[in-house]
């Protein structure tokens, strides 16, 4: 782009003209509910947005609201005229991320997390194996006894608590980069490993493999590959969203594969819009949407492969936890329950208002953890109510905030990914009868 | 310096329940209707003594107080024209208490329209008012604007179905009208004043509505017709055939090919009108209803009549209605929603009046709404941004409010005079109909602090669509 972007360009304010303020996003939104007010609610920061961009108020008057968003898109879900909420966000964090002159310190911490931790696999093992030290040493015990990790900002210590065992470095070294499928092949596929997942659910990773080459598919995981870039964009880091998105489409394009596939509603999500971070009609923007054409959730692509059969009755009561992204963004509701419905012994209970956010919403439950917190406790009240013995989700963000709302809640109930639970079933290759 | 009156009402109600950031005035300064005014303060309330404080302040020092539910009025009534406060009822906790022997209900003013709808049901009772955004609006506002809906056709509107009232009034008082028994003659019908007043009289702070026992069944019937001529015969007909079906709704040509544009939705594509039905009542009794309906439709040479079979059929028919309003959305950014009501045996003329101004003024205007009532909704597709498109919106609507009043209907069925139709009022109902409206506004708000701007207009005020 060669004009330099004004203010209503970088908001995408002509999008704001798309709401007729009907109101039919207030019910649909988590934080209208929980923070009681339009401010926080999406027709009211739709209007906040576009003040802001005519300059009627500021960018930093503006900031609570957007800030406050957890970026579920459930509004979008149900908004009758198709406003492009998701994208006006976008916008209004990148022009807020832009006008902010944030402390010396803060904006260190920044930099550092988003242009050098997130997208560096060797950085986000390393935080996979301190945690795994950190379990391993009986530090944790001990903090915990001493009450340490309660106390220090950001309640990361609540967060590290519920971290599941990490595996060795060893371990996550010897992982193969080639998988073939263990029956016919019947589909090649990219694996995403994500940041958080690889980092901090390895072992899901593992898992998610196991299933796919089990079910029909042949795995690549790529070296090439890095962070899917959503929490920059939601952060309004837009340029290295680009970045980051450039480096996947061009990745992708080496190889040989029918899919990518993912196991993370959040980098899913993320990545099936690469396309709204180019101009269209832009090089990259062909080379996005190519991309965007082979992105696809684990789910998805095990209930088209139809191969497992699972083994093991688990006589659990479980309940779906569906992650934001995958309802609002990628529009995944029923595959993931169709896996569900597969399991010998697993009576699923829905509860009331699924689709309402937990609360965890990418560092959401981190920067944001008091109105994070109200948020997750309706849900934990939701989750309760169904006698469910198990909290099933898509998305490690919200797996993390689930696992720390069993706790916090003190429900007794265990909070899984899909993939864990597919495994406890013992899935084995589906034997077709001949007919 | 903050106004005194901020500062009593925060000693008052505590100052989380005043707000006065930039971005929460903002928040309020709309609703689903045009125009933007910001107000001082938004004050949140949930008990009738918290408004009788809350007026009593507002009186002492002259301070505006606008109402509002959850804002998706289409006519400005919670607009703060002349700034104050916005007093926002709908954090106001939901209650709702079904007294079925009584075949009553008493609800709070925050409670969701569409969570009366569920409670009573639990109870084989019917709550029949259904305004499409129940599952967004609050009680409150419905019962403040006298909403009506489809079934207005058979069971009427909000104020068929209120029979008691708590209010609170401009000065602080906390009165109950009327009671909890469907007759009573006890003095002058307050609440019947009240439900439809927009406001401007006092905050409703409670409600006993009346119930009806639920119908045990109902059938969607959807037709087409070639012109609108035999559309409207066809509801005459109907309408005199000793049947009264619960909705008779009307879709024109624009709005289905913008709905099948939009999501394909199976109507008839051909049609220059399409009627959509609802029977409700006995099994038996809908079947002998259904049969003499259809013969009505095949006199009248119906192009096509569907008659769905199963509940998710009709629900599909039934949700391609719903997909008018935002279909047509997409025609062009901003909606003029209008509800011009006229007799019904005047549909067709006036049908016919709105094509002669969709041409005259060169706009995208299409029509659709409850046809078996009389209750239209024109609605012109046009862009806010572009001024000269504006201004000849401005014009157009003024002449279907003129159409309207000429056939003997009137300007609002259902959403209300706000701010974007008290220009006409007396167009409507003479200089004498509006005195005698603003003294009783008088007697009860001498202060004028009741949501003012609504209802009456300023001398010389008129009807302005073009943002400065």
């Amino acid at each position: 782009m060669n004009e330099p972007e004004t203010l209503k360009d970088v908001m995408n304010y002509e999008k704001a003209f798309d709401c007729v303020q009907c109101g039919y996003c207030l019910p649909a939104c988590p934080t209208y509910e929980t923070m009681e007010t339009e401010t926080h609610s999406p027709r009211g920061r739709i209007q906040l947005m576009k003040l802001a961009a005519e300059g009627h108020i500021s960018l930093h008057e503006l900031e609570d609201p957007v800030e406050k968003c957890l970026g579920c898109m459930a509004c979008v879900t149900v908004c009758p005229t198709n406003v492009q909420y998701d994208q006006m966000l976008e916008g209004a964090k990148h022009a807020i991320e832009k006008n902010k002159e944030k402390p010396k310190h803060q904006a260190a911490l920044e930099k550092g997390l988003f242009e050098h931790a997130v997208p560096s696999s060797k950085i986000m093992h390393s935080v996979g194996n301190l945690t795994w030290m950190y379990q391993k040493s009986g530090l944790q015990t001990f903090a915990q006894k001493l009450g340490i990790l309660s106390k220090t900002p950001l309640h990361l210590g609540e967060f590290a608590s519920v971290l599941p065992p990490m595996p060795s470095p060893k371990q996550r070294a010897s992982r193969e980069k080639v998988q073939p499928a263990q029956q016919k092949e019947k589909l090649r596929v990219a694996f995403f490993t994500g940041c958080v997942m690889d980092s901090v659910f390895f072992t899901i990773n593992e898992q998610s493999v196991e299933l796919l080459t089990l079910a029909g598919a042949s795995v690549v995981i790529p070296e090439e590959q890095t962070c899917c870039g959503a929490l920059h964009a939601h952060a309004g880091r837009h340029d290295e969203a680009v970045a980051l998105a450039k480096q996947n489409i061009q990745m992708l394009e080496d190889l040989n594969v029918d899919r990518i596939v993912n196991n993370a509603g959040g980098c899913g999500a993320q990545m099936i819009r690469y396309d709204h971070l180019f101009d269209e009609g832009s090089d990259w923007h062909k080379r996005a949407l190519a991309f965007v054409a082979k992105v696809e959730d684990i789910t998805k692509v095990l209930a088209e492969l139809d191969g497992l059969q699972f083994t093991k009755p688990l006589n659990y009561t479980i309940t779906y936890q569906p992650s934001c992204h995958m309802t609002n963004v990628q529009r995944i509701t029923n595959e993931p329950r169709q896996l569900m419905n597969q399991l010998p012994g697993v009576s699923v209970n829905e509860m009331n208002d699924p689709d309402f956010c937990c609360g965890s919403a990418g560092i959401y439950n981190i920067v944001q953890y008091d109105e994070s917190m109200k948020i997750l406790d309706r849900k934990m009240g939701d989750a309760q109510a169904t006698n469910a013995q198990v909290i099933v989700t898509t998305n490690p963000g919200c797996l993390l905030q689930m696992k720390y709302g069993a706790e916090r809640a003190s429900s007794g109930q265990r909070a899984v990914h899909l993939i864990e639970l597919l495994i406890e079933a013992e899935p084995k290759i589906k034997q077709i009868k001949n007919v | 310096m903050e106004a005194k009156w901020i500062t009593a009402l925060k000693s008052t109600l505590g100052e989380k329940y005043v707000r006065t950031a930039v971005v929460d005035r903002h928040s309020y300064s709309y609703d689903g209707s045009f125009g933007e005014y910001v107000p001082e303060a938004v004050v949140q309330v949930a008990s009738a003594r918290q408004v009788s404080e809350v007026m009593k302040i507002a009186n002492h020092y002259r301070v505006p107080v606008t109402p509002r539910g959850q804002g998706t009025c289409l006519s400005g009534g919670p607009l703060p024209v002349y700034g104050g406060m916005v007093l926002d009822t709908s954090q106001w906790p939901a209650s709702i208490e079904v007294y079925a022997d009584d075949l009553i209900a008493e609800v709070s003013p925050g409670t969701l329209t569409s969570a009366i709808h569920q409670e009573v049901e639990a109870y084989g009772l019917m709550y029949p008012p259904d305004p499409s955004s129940a599952h967004v609006s609050t009680i409150g506002g419905n019962l403040a604007e006298n909403s009506g809906g489809p079934r207005g056709l058979k069971y009427g509107v909000t104020k068929d179905y209120v029979i008691g009232l708590e209010v609170v009034t401009p000065e602080g008082e906390i009165t109950r009208t009327g009671g909890r028994t469907i007759k009573n003659v006890t003095g002058l019908d307050i609440t019947k004043l009240i439900v439809g007043s927009e406001g401007v009289l006092g905050v409703i702070t409670s409600a006993t509505l009346k119930l009806i026992p639920k119908p045990k069944a109902v059938q969607t019937i959807m037709v087409a017709f070639a012109s609108m001529e035999t559309a409207g015969r066809a509801i005459s007909t109907t309408l005199t055939s000793g049947i009264l079906p619960s909705k008779m709704e009307f879709i024109d040509h624009a709005c289905v090919q913008a709905v099948e544009a939009y999501e394909p939705s199976g109507l008839p594509q051909d049609a220059e009108a399409v009627l959509i039905m609802e029977l409700d009542g006995h099994e038996e009794t809908l079947d002998k209803e259904l049969q003499e309906i259809l013969t009505i439709m095949k006199q009248l040479e119906a192009t096509a009549v569907q008659v769905p079979e199963t509940a998710e059929a009709a629900a599909r028919i039934w949700k391609a209605r719903k997909m008018v309003s935002p279909a047509i959305a997409t025609i062009k950014p901003t909606k003029v929603s209008e509800d011009a009501t006229v007799p019904r045996s005047q549909i067709p003329l006036m049908m016919k009046k709105l094509g002669e101004i969709r041409e005259k003024y060169e706009i995208n205007l299409v029509v659709f709404g409850h046809a078996g009532d009389g209750n239209l909704h024109p609605n012109i597709l046009c862009d806010e941004r572009d001024q000269a498109e504006m201004k000849r919106v401005e014009k157009a609507v003024e002449d279907i409010f003129q159409a309207a009043i000429d056939l003997g209907g009137t300007l609002s069925g259902e959403h209300g005079i706000g701010t974007m139709k008290s220009p006409f009022m007396e167009n409507e109902i003479g200089i004498a109909g509006v005195d005698l409206m603003k003294r009783i506004k008088q007697s009860w708000d001498p202060n004028n602090i009741m949501n003012p701007g609504k209802i009456f207009a300023e001398p010389g005020q008129r009807l302005v669509l073009s943002r400065e």
